[in-house]
């Protein structure tokens, strides 16, 4: 066991801390002093190196080594100092990586500078009405025409579709193929003529995600990202990554300081609700699942830098175990505040913006999304135990 | 950076559990815990010591390997995969760091050498620090201690006992003594012994470094709670193992079980929340090691998290097995009565949560 991370990265980390104080206090919001749009401030972390960090120059990324050490520093000082991070979503998360792997040089010139900048929204067209845990049954239909991919079908579920640029779709242009091995990933610009945008109010009351339809969608053939039928491949090969950031663990510690604190300043007759010895007692079950989750993340960490670690069955757990204990905090802050824990949007008494309800409706949209936890139970017991498969049912005819 | 248990750590895990799982099947467990075979139960005692168990916590220059918390982590984990029915967490964990840490010069050359040649062995009683119940509690006065110890971890075959009293000052006691009567106490798990001692004037060597002083009975409690839940790690280990491979043999509906969601979702939840107990478990050792400021909100932590998922794991992969899981003759349930012994000793889980919250300024 050695937790030192060395000289060259404490100086490293010193080099972040000095940058967090000198951006001490910045904010998105209009009405702070230290304003800073999100656009701008992505710029300068990627001059820093602090994202991007392994993407080329040319395609507008810091282009420097993968340094999984240097990103955990950052992130780490980042959350402590609560400067904001850089921009996630679809596009840098998921559709970044894929045409880094996949797309042609082309490509790569045409939508990564500007997706990393936040220039170029993406959102993530995979499921459909009949299509969720059962992805590869899609049907969303698209046939080569003189040139061009013509696309008709739906979509569902698609977060952000209504914010953004461009779709990255999954469409089924083999229908004579084996159902794996029919689909094609697709590159959609979503003010294409024939594209329908129906937003889907969720639980949060958020129009979160919507209902895309497609009817003679044309795109060139050229949008296409590897080859006709390869689209299961292109999509699987980087699941990995949006499974693993779906339950950030800096930002599980942030939220449960945010809790203690709230404990500490909210009474029952005139009691911190933390002196209540049932609800103290509950805290601390939910701090030792963070402190395990914490202890967890280090060692996943330390897997990847030394090769012959193997954590296999622990990567496999991330999804369905931080999912699950967000969604548990945040009941936990609801139950502490009884009848006050149930005050929603713009209301007076209001505790923390309303955020408890919030991520406790949040996070269980995330035990479905991204592959229900159910499923990551298949996954975890199929291929971290060794257990079959479910016995597959006949078709019906 | 290297967040794990070292390779030469892993090594001397594998010899242990390959001890275990080469010379202590479920037949053995079973003669040890009915007490039917004393020749078994010496025999695999002493393999065991001869991986080096007595010495392993026992500074250098005492004769000792000079090992550390994380190392003694990796072996109770080992034992704790097969039910080892041998006395570690007191006698040679708790015991060599009270008198390393509480003893003076002489007390150090009296005994740790012989701890660490297996010529002399400690049990450890310190219940009633922790929380007393009934009519447990110790007083010392002028040298002799009165009162009455509860659940002595490992005192089968002691020569001496650590004992303290309410505030925490530790001191030894010889098992020849005139006025200590020993009484054995009967767990659900009887491959450990626990002892109840009952002190009248008892002569007591107290170890200096102790009065006044709970810091060095803290450290010994966070060991031992550490361990300990090594030890549940080890059992739910196995328990996860065995459901595993049951599940993938037992057919039923023309199907292995294993097939049946309900059952992988049973094994994957294990698994799920197993996986991170390791890591929360080396942690809270290193921090025993190298991180005193954490140590202790650590092992009350890892005491406490560890052994709900251990609950939940001996509940979960006895289901998995039906009615075989309920029987005896497959004797599963020694694991799950490990798992159940381990969680009440030095405190249960809401105990040392409370100490936890208290120990970050949460109850006023
Ligand atoms: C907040 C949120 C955001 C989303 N964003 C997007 C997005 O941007 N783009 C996109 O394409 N999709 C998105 N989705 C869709 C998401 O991927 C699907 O909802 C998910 O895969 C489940 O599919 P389903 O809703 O059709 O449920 P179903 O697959 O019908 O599942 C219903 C129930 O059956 C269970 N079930 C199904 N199959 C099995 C099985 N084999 N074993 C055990 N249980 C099973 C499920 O676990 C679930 O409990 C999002 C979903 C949510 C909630």
């Amino acid at each position: 066991m050695n937790l030192e991370y060395g000289p060259e990265y404490e100086d490293f980390r010193a080099e972040v801390i000095d940058f967090c104080m000198e951006y001490e206090g910045i904010s998105f919001e209009n009405t702070s002093s230290k304003n800073i749009s999100r656009s701008e401030w992505q710029k300068i972390l990627i001059e820093k190196g602090f994202i991007a960090r392994a993407i080329p120059k040319e395609y507008g990324g810091f282009g420097g080594e993968t340094d999984i050490i240097k990103s955990r520093i950052i992130a780490t000082e980042l959350s402590k100092a609560k400067i904001p991070g850089g921009m996630g979503g679809q596009g840098i998360d998921m559709l970044v990586p894929t045409l880094l792997e996949w797309g042609t040089e082309e490509q790569k010139q045409h939508y990564i500078q500007p997706t990393l900048h936040g220039e170029m929204i993406w959102c993530q067209g995979y499921s459909e009405p009949n299509a969720g845990s059962d992805l590869a049954s899609l049907q969303t239909k698209g046939e080569l025409k003189d040139g061009n991919w013509v696309i008709n079908g739906q979509k569902i579920w698609t977060s952000t579709a209504q914010y953004s640029q461009m779709m990255f779709c999954l469409v089924r242009t083999e229908p004579q193929a084996p159902k794996h091995s029919g689909i094609s990933f697709i590159l959609i610009p979503m003010d294409t003529p024939g594209i329908e945008i129906r937003p889907l109010v969720d639980m949060t009351l958020n129009a979160g995600f919507n209902e895309v339809f497609f009817t003679d969608v044309t795109v060139p053939e050229g949008n296409i990202v590897g080859k006709r039928g390869d689209g299961w491949s292109v999509a699987n090969s980087v699941l990995g990554h949006e499974r693993g950031s779906l339950a950030d663990p800096n930002a599980t510690m942030n939220r449960l300081n945010t809790l203690i604190n709230m404990m500490k300043e909210e009474t029952i007759d005139g009691r911190r609700l933390i002196d209540i010895p049932s609800y103290r007692d509950r805290l601390m079950q939910v701090q030792g699942k963070v402190m395990a989750n914490q202890a967890h993340s280090l060692r996943l960490l330390s897997s990847k830098i030394n090769p012959g670690q193997n954590v296999k069955l622990g990567g496999m757990i991330q999804k369905l175990v931080g999912t699950e204990l967000r969604h548990e905090m945040e009941a936990l802050a609801i139950d502490v505040l009884g009848e006050i824990g149930t005050l929603y949007e713009e209301t007076p008494r209001l505790k923390e913006n309303g955020s408890f309800q919030f991520h406790y409706m949040y996070f269980l949209g995330l035990i479905i999304g991204g592959g229900t936890n159910q499923i990551q139970k298949n996954i975890i017991s199929e291929r971290g135990l060794g257990m079959p498969k479910e016995p597959k049912v006949q078709e019906a005819s | 950076m290297y967040f794990g248990l070292s390779e030469e750590q892993n090594q001397f895990q594998d010899y242990v559990k390959k001890f275990l799982s080469d010379n202590v099947s479920v037949d053995e467990i079973r003669k040890i815990a009915n007490g039917d075979d004393q020749k078994l139960h010496e025999d695999i005692k002493s393999g065991l010591m001869n991986l080096g168990l007595s010495s392993l916590l026992i500074p250098e220059n005492y004769g000792g390997l000079g090992g550390d918390l994380l190392s003694a982590v990796s072996i109770a984990q080992g034992l704790g995969t097969g039910v080892g029915p041998i006395s570690f967490a007191g006698s040679y964990v708790m015991a060599p760091i009270a008198l390393s840490l509480g003893g003076n010069d002489d007390q150090k050359d009296k005994y740790l050498p012989k701890i660490a040649s297996n010529e002399i062995k400690f049990g450890v009683g310190l219940s009633e620090y922790v929380a007393a119940r009934e009519d447990s509690g110790i007083e010392l006065n002028k040298g002799k201690a009165s009162g009455k110890a509860l659940f002595v971890i490992d005192g089968d075959d002691a020569d001496f006992f650590i004992l303290s009293d309410k505030g925490g000052t530790m001191f030894i006691v010889d098992k020849n003594e005139k006025g200590l009567e020993i009484i054995q106490l009967t767990t659900v798990d009887k491959t450990r012994l626990y002892l109840e001692l009952n002190l009248k004037n008892v002569k007591a060597e107290v170890l200096q470094e102790t009065e006044n002083n709970p810091f060095v009975i803290q450290k010994v409690i966070d060991a031992g709670r550490i361990i300990l839940s090594a030890d549940s790690i080890g059992a739910s280990e196995t328990m996860i193992e065995k459901a595993v491979s049951y599940a993938k043999e037992r057919k039923q509906f023309n199907r292995v079980i294993g097939s049946f969601q309900a059952v992988k979702h049973m094994c994957a939840e294990m698994a799920a929340d197993l996986e991170p107990c390791y890591a929360m478990l080396w942690q809270a050792a290193h921090s025993f090691d190298h991180d005193p400021d954490e140590a202790r909100l650590q092992a009350c932590q890892a005491k406490s998290h560890i052994s709900e998922v251990a609950k939940m794991v001996s509940k979960k992969a006895t289901e998995v097995h039906g009615g075989m899981g309920f029987t005896d003759l497959l004797g599963l349930h020694y694991w799950f009565k490990r798992i159940g012994l381990n969680r009440q000793i030095l405190g249960g889980p809401e105990l040392v949560r409370e100490e936890a919250a208290e120990l970050q300024g949460f109850n006023q």
